[in-house]
C-alpha cells in the first residue's frame, strides 16, 4: 500500500474508533468513584455531610449542634411561608407538582421550552410572579427558608436530576461543568482544585469538603450567617475567597453550574435542611 | 430572692395558696454569684465560687469539648462523673474576659451530666470543676479557636 | 425557651433552648460606635412537682441561645415540667411543657 492510502486508512479508522466526549453518565461514573476510592470507608450517601464524613472532631460538635438544631425556628417560619396563601388565593402548592411536598431531588430542571435550567429558588420566584406577588432577593432570606421546608419534605429521597440528552441540555450542562473546573479569581483556583484536586487536605485551618455530595444538604444554615443560605449564596462566598467576582442570584452560569453539580450527585439523598459551620 | 423571715410566718399564718405561689422559689441555693462571675482570673473566680483554688486532677471529671472548635461562639461542652455525693459542676475558660463560664447546682435528683455551648474569645484552656463531697475535682483540655480559611 | 423533655426508666431527660442575645458588655454597635450593653441569662431552673430538679448559673461565656441538656431521677410521660430564666436587667421568661 503507498503512504497516501495507508494515510486514508488510518484516517479512517480513527474516525471509526473516534474519541468521543464523555457522557454526563460515564462522568458522573468517574466523579463519584473518585471519592468512594479516595474515602473507602465513606459509603456514597455519607458523602452528603461533607467535611463531618471526613473529620470526627468536627462531627462531634455538628452532632452536638443537631441535639438543638439552631435552624428550627427559620424553618418553622419556612412552612408557613409556603402554606400561606398569596394575596389571590392560591398557594405554593398550585405551582409545583405534588404540591411542592417532596420534589426538592427534581431540581434543578431543563425546561426545554424556554432553553434554560431552572433551580428550586427560581421556580419558587416564577411561582410568585405568576400569581402577582413581589419576587424575593435570591440566595438568603425567605426564599432561602421557603427552599429549606421544601427540602426537608424530601429528606431521604434520591436526588433524581434527569440525565441531559438533548443537544440544549448538554450545552448547558457542558457550560457549568467548563465552570467547574475553569480556574478563576486572584488566587486562580478552580471548584476542582479544592474539592477535588485536594479534598480532605486543608486550606488554612479549614477541611476541604466533597464536592460529591455538595447539593444535598442545602439550603444550608451556617453558623457563620446565622441565617439560610441557597447553594448559590455559597458559590458567592467561593467566588469571593480565590477574590473572583462572584455573580448575581440565579445567573445563566450559576445555574447551569448548579445543573452540572447536582447531576453528580444523583444516588445521593436529600439531608437537607443542615448546619454547617 | 430572699424574703424577711416575719413575712414568711406572716405567710404561713394566712394560710392562703396564691401567697405561697407567689413565693416560688427561683433560686433554693446561692443567689446569682456576683463576685464569681465578674472575677476577671481563673483564681479569683475560683476563690469567690469555691473559697479555694485546690482541686484535684480527676479522670473521674469526665470532660468532652473538641479539639478545634469549629465555630468560638458556639463550643459544644459537656461534663459527667460517677463521683458520689456531687454538689455541683462548674465550666472556667481560662483566657476569656469572665472565666467562670457556668455554674450547676446538682441536687439529690439531678443527674451529674450536663451540656451547654460556651464561647472561647481565643485558644484557651477550658476546666470542668466538680465538688463532690466537699472536694474539687477538675479536668482540663485546650480548645484551638481559628479563624479560619476557606470557611471564613 | 424552647424544651424537649424525655423519660425513660424514671429518668427525665430535658434539652432547652433559650432564645437569648447574651450580650456581654464588650461588642460594639457598628453604626453608634457605643458598647452594646450586657444583657445576659443569670439564673435558669427546671421544676418538678414542686422539686426544683436544676439549677444553672450562666455569665457572658455562655453561647448565644443557650442551649442546656440536662437529666433528674422521676418524671413519667405526661408530668409537666416548668423551666424558667431570669437575666441580669430583670428580664423573665417562663414555659411550662409536658414530658414525653
Amino acid at each position: 500500500m503507498n503512504l497516501l492510502s495507508k494515510a486514508a486508512t488510518t484516517l479512517l479508522l480513527i474516525s471509526l474508533t473516534s474519541v468521543s466526549y464523555a457522557t454526563p453518565e460515564q462522568d458522573k461514573e468517574t466523579f463519584q468513584s473518585f471519592y468512594t476510592e479516595r474515602f473507602p470507608d465513606i459509603s456514597k450517601a455519607d458523602f452528603g455531610d461533607g467535611v463531618y464524613a471526613l473529620d470526627q472532631d468536627a462531627r462531634d460538635q455538628w452532632e452536638a449542634m443537631n441535639d438543638f438544631p439552631p435552624y428550627e425556628d427559620n424553618l418553622e417560619e419556612g412552612e408557613i411561608l409556603f402554606s400561606t396563601p398569596f394575596e389571590n388565593g392560591k398557594n405554593y402548592a398550585s405551582c409545583f407538582e405534588n404540591g411542592g411536598e417532596n420534589i426538592r431531588q427534581n431540581y434543578p430542571k431543563f425546561d426545554s421550552k424556554r432553553n434554560m435550567v431552572v433551580t428550586l429558588e427560581l421556580a419558587i420566584n416564577e411561582c410568585r410572579i405568576n400569581n402577582d406577588e413581589e419576587p424575593l432577593p435570591y440566595k438568603k432570606g425567605d426564599i432561602a427558608k421557603i427552599s429549606a421546608y421544601m427540602a426537608s419534605t424530601s429528606e431521604g429521597s434520591e436526588i433524581n436530576i434527569a440525565t441531559p440528552t438533548s443537544k440544549a441540555e448538554l450545552a448547558a450542562y457542558d457550560a457549568g461543568k467548563q465552570y467547574f473546573y475553569s480556574k478563576r479569581g486572584q488566587l486562580n483556583f478552580s471548584c476542582a482544585n479544592c474539592h477535588i484536586q485536594n479534598v480532605g487536605r486543608k486550606a488554612r485551618s479549614e477541611t476541604l469538603s466533597p464536592a460529591l455530595g455538595h447539593p444535598t444538604h442545602f439550603p444550608v444554615y451556617r453558623m457563620k450567617w446565622e441565617s439560610f443560605g441557597t447553594l448559590q449564596r455559597r458559590f458567592d462566598t467561593c467566588n469571593k475567597q480565590v477574590r473572583a467576582e462572584p455573580l448575581p442570584g440565579q445567573s445563566e452560569a450559576y445555574r447551569n453550574l448548579e445543573y452540572f453539580m447536582t447531576y453528580m450527585s444523583n444516588g445521593l439523598p436529600v439531608n437537607g435542611p443542615a448546619s454547617r459551620k | 430572692m430572699a424574703i424577711s423571715r416575719r413575712k414568711f410566718i406572716n405567710m404561713l399564718t394566712v394560710g392562703s395558696t396564691a401567697c405561697l405561689a407567689l413565693l416560688s422559689p427561683i433560686t433554693s441555693w446561692a443567689a446569682w454569684a456576683s463576685d464569681a462571675f465578674n472575677a476577671t482570673s481563673p483564681d479569683d473566680a475560683y476563690k469567690n465560687l469555691f473559697g479555694s483554688t485546690d482541686t484535684v486532677d480527676s479522670d473521674e471529671v469526665k470532660l468532652k469539648v473538641p479539639k478545634i472548635a469549629e465555630n468560638g461562639g458556639a463550643v459544644p461542652v459537656s461534663v459527667k462523673t460517677n463521683l458520689k455525693d456531687v454538689e455541683s459542676i462548674t465550666i472556667f475558660v481560662k483566657d476569656n474576659p469572665q472565666p467562670l463560664t457556668a455554674t450547676f447546682q446538682i441536687s439529690a435528683k439531678t443527674i451529674p451530666d450536663i451540656s451547654t455551648r460556651i464561647r472561647l474569645a481565643q485558644t484557651s484552656t477550658v476546666t470542668a470543676v466538680i465538688k463532690a463531697d466537699g472536694k474539687l475535682y477538675s479536668k482540663s483540655q485546650e480548645v484551638k479557636v481559628t479563624i479560619g480559611g476557606c470557611g471564613g | 425557651m424552647k424544651v424537649k423533655a424525655k423519660a425513660k426508666n424514671n429518668i427525665t431527660s430535658v434539652r432547652v433552648l433559650a432564645k437569648h442575645p447574651m450580650e456581654t458588655g464588650r461588642r460594639i454597635d457598628k453604626e453608634s460606635g457605643e458598647k452594646i450593653p450586657a444583657k445576659y441569662i443569670q439564673e435558669l431552673t427546671c421544676e418538678h412537682e414542686g422539686n426544683v430538679v436544676f439549677v444553672a448559673q450562666l455569665g457572658t461565656s455562655v453561647s448565644k441561645n443557650p442551649y442546656l441538656a440536662f437529666s433528674f431521677e422521676g418524671g413519667k410521660k405526661g408530668d409537666a415540667l416548668q423551666l424558667r430564666w431570669n437575666d441580669n436587667t430583670g428580664d423573665v421568661a417562663k414555659v411550662e411543657a409536658k414530658i414525653k
